[in-house]
């Protein structure tokens, strides 16, 4: 597979006091590919994406991104950029509709400002039909369609899930960014999960994905990265990785130490 | 916007029709209650600015009162004999909103990375601050007249017509106080038209989400910052233009009327009613304005013809009862007494895409 390369983690680094949740990351992905991040708890998977997206800033080491230095500095930046996350313990707007929502995601690709929605002028009414087609049509596209006019809080589990996806899309993404999205499902939900992110990629998107379940990264990702102690320790495709010495002995331990894995 | 129907179209007409002729009905009961009314008003133009700030983007402030004298003052400084200056209202009340709205940036830019508590600690401490201002702005160069106040501040004028005076129009008698009745009634349509508006719009939804999860907000690429600048900006604004108003309306202004307890007063009003409900909002404002008046003039009356005497102040007990209805609505009623509602919007595409039953 020779696609351009999207994104490239060059030497990432990043410590807490004395815990160095991240050390000398290189990674790269490439335009198309569904690329997961694995390892055991507190191997760094969320602090790489925090790291990514804004969130913390790395002490040593830069993202290149769609050809261009990545600037992490404020995270609404690294979404103007074109990449769009979602969150492991969800972070909805609870109170707002699922559909307003989505439509707070469109935030980036819109561009009316106080004035505008005072005098409502014709561009504006233009947007704002707009944004709310596009926020509809993504409610659709990831399943839960019918939820529109429900409160976000009060979804089921799964279908919260699909909505930080469709929050995610609705800012035009060109990489989207998925921390553990299975955690907390049912298998059904799962390969319902599958399938959406599947068609994400068919239509175009790359999928970066922190996952746990160790079926569904082996089943869906293009290639695999797996990091321990925040270094990374293998990258290739699931079936290599899979039979690596040292992702095994990362995640079962030396000892009798027992993993989900 | 769409017609409502029928029956909705109904009621909004006779509320209209009832408000155009309050002013009447309350100045057979003597002036006092116009003005009062007028001041209710004036509270309800400021609840529905500090909504912005607490109800919609979620920024607990209590310092709000600071921006209504500073539209106060603005005015007061431009329209009295203290400079020397008298420019028209209907100047003086954008630079007011103007004025307030950079105070409000200027207060909003240091807290951005604060929450909560935090928050309010600070901005209690700017509203003071400013108040200490006026206080002690009379030198070295006499700015604010410090304790003292501003006197004879101008009346509102448009034309020949002036505010503080009566006219007969129509073989009408309209009072001074009336004839504010009806500008603040039309300034509060447009507030009240420039909340909606706001509410249901790109920066609207952006304030929600922030105050939902600012964290989340940043992500998907709110510039949370300037988003958080707006709302202080916006709901100093609607102080701003309130003050002027207030001073106006008062001819007098002195920093005792910009302090910590309006503020708190305010923001009970918004909590009250419903944070982030617009309506709620105004119910509270106009509830807290208009009950403590009433008591004032029925629990002396009441307390004469059961005691014989006057027992407890009525100071005393609108305090108290105010205190009261605060901790019963906490207690039971915490969204406040008229909430906001889930907003149905038309999902037009076709339905039974799966998702909720």
């Amino acid at each position: 597979m020779t696609a351009p390369v999207l994104l490239s983690a060059h030497g990432i680094g990043k410590s807490f006091g004395g815990v160095r949740a991240l050390h000398d990351i290189h990674l790269t992905l490439r335009a198309g590919e569904i690329y997961g991040l694995i390892g055991p708890n507190g191997a760094g998977k969320t602090s790489f994406f925090n790291t990514l997206t804004g969130l913390y800033r790395a002490d040593s080491g830069h993202f290149e991104f769609a050809g261009q230095r990545l600037d992490t500095t404020a995270p609404h930046r690294v979404a103007a950029a074109g990449i769009a996350r979602t969150f492991q313990n969800i972070r909805l707007f609870a109170n707002m509709t699922a559909l307003e929502n989505v439509m707070v995601g469109r935030h980036l690709r819109s561009r009316s400002g106080i004035l505008a929605a005072i005098l409502r002028h014709r561009r504006q009414r233009a947007e704002e039909a707009d944004i709310l087609r596009r926020a509809l049509e993504l409610l659709h596209y990831t399943g839960i369609g019918d939820c529109a006019n429900r409160l976000a809080g009060t979804l089921s589990y799964g279908d919260q899930r699909r909505l930080e996806i469709a929050r995610a899309l609705a800012t035009e993404p060109k990489l989207l960014a998925l921390d553990e999205p299975a955690a907390g499902m049912n298998a059904s939900e799962t390969a319902g999960l599958r399938t959406l992110v599947q068609g994400l990629r068919e239509d175009g998107l790359s999928v970066l994905l922190i996952e746990h379940d160790v079926k569904l990264v082996m089943g869906l990702c293009d290639r695999i990265a797996v990091l321990d102690y925040g270094e990374k320790i293998a990258e290739d495709v699931p079936a290599v990785v899979q039979h690596d010495p040292r992702v095994i002995t990362a995640y079962l331990g030396s000892g009798a130490e027992d993993d989900d894995a | 916007m769409t017609l409502p129907r029928l029956p909705a179209r109904l009621g909004l007409f006779l509320i209209a029709l009832s408000l155009l002729v309050l002013p009447f009905a309350l100045s057979a009961a003597g002036t006092a209650w116009v003005r009062i009314a007028n001041l209710a008003i004036l509270f309800v133009f400021l609840s529905l600015g500090l909504n912005i700030v607490v109800g919609f983007a979620g920024l607990l402030d209590f310092g709000y009162v600071a921006f209504f004298g500073v539209g106060a003052y603005v005015y007061a400084l431009l329209a009295s004999p203290h400079f020397g200056l008298h420019l028209p209202f209907w100047l003086i009340l954008p630079i007011g909103a103007l004025v307030a709205a950079f105070c409000g940036t200027v207060l909003g830019a240091p807290t951005l990375k604060l929450r909560g508590d935090y928050l309010a600690i600070v901005t209690l401490g700017f509203g003071e601050i400013v108040r200490i201002f006026l206080n002690n702005l009379s030198q070295p160069v006499n700015l604010t007249n410090g304790p003292q106040g501003i006197s004879r501040i101008d009346p509102v004028r448009l034309g020949d017509i002036s505010f503080s005076q009566s006219d007969t129009l129509l073989g009408l008698t309209l009072s001074g106080p009336m004839k504010y009745y009806y500008l603040l009634l039309a300034l509060l349509l447009v507030v009240i038209v420039i909340n909606l508006r706001l509410q249901d719009s790109r920066i609207g939804r952006a304030w929600e989400a922030i105050r939902e999860d600012e964290l989340a907000a940043r992500a998907i690429g709110v510039h949370t910052a300037r988003i958080k600048l707006l709302a202080f900006a916006m709901g100093a604004s609607f102080g701003g233009v309130a003050g002027g108003l207030f001073a106006a309306i008062q001819a007098f202004i002195s920093p005792e009327s910009f302090v910590l307890t309006e503020s708190i007063m305010i923001l009970a009003m918004v909590v009250l009613g419903g944070m982030g409900n617009l309506w709620g909002v105004i119910a509270g404002a106009l509830l807290l304005s208009f009950v403590p008046e009433l008591l004032r003039y029925t629990v002396e009356p009441l307390q004469q013809a059961l005691f014989g005497r006057l027992l407890i102040e009525p100071e005393v007990i609108r305090m108290l009862l105010f205190g009261l209805a605060l901790v019963l609505t906490m207690r039971w009623r915490p969204v406040g007494l008229w909430p906001r509602k889930v907003r149905h919007r038309p999902a037009s595409l076709p339905t039974g895409t799966g998702g909720c039953p």
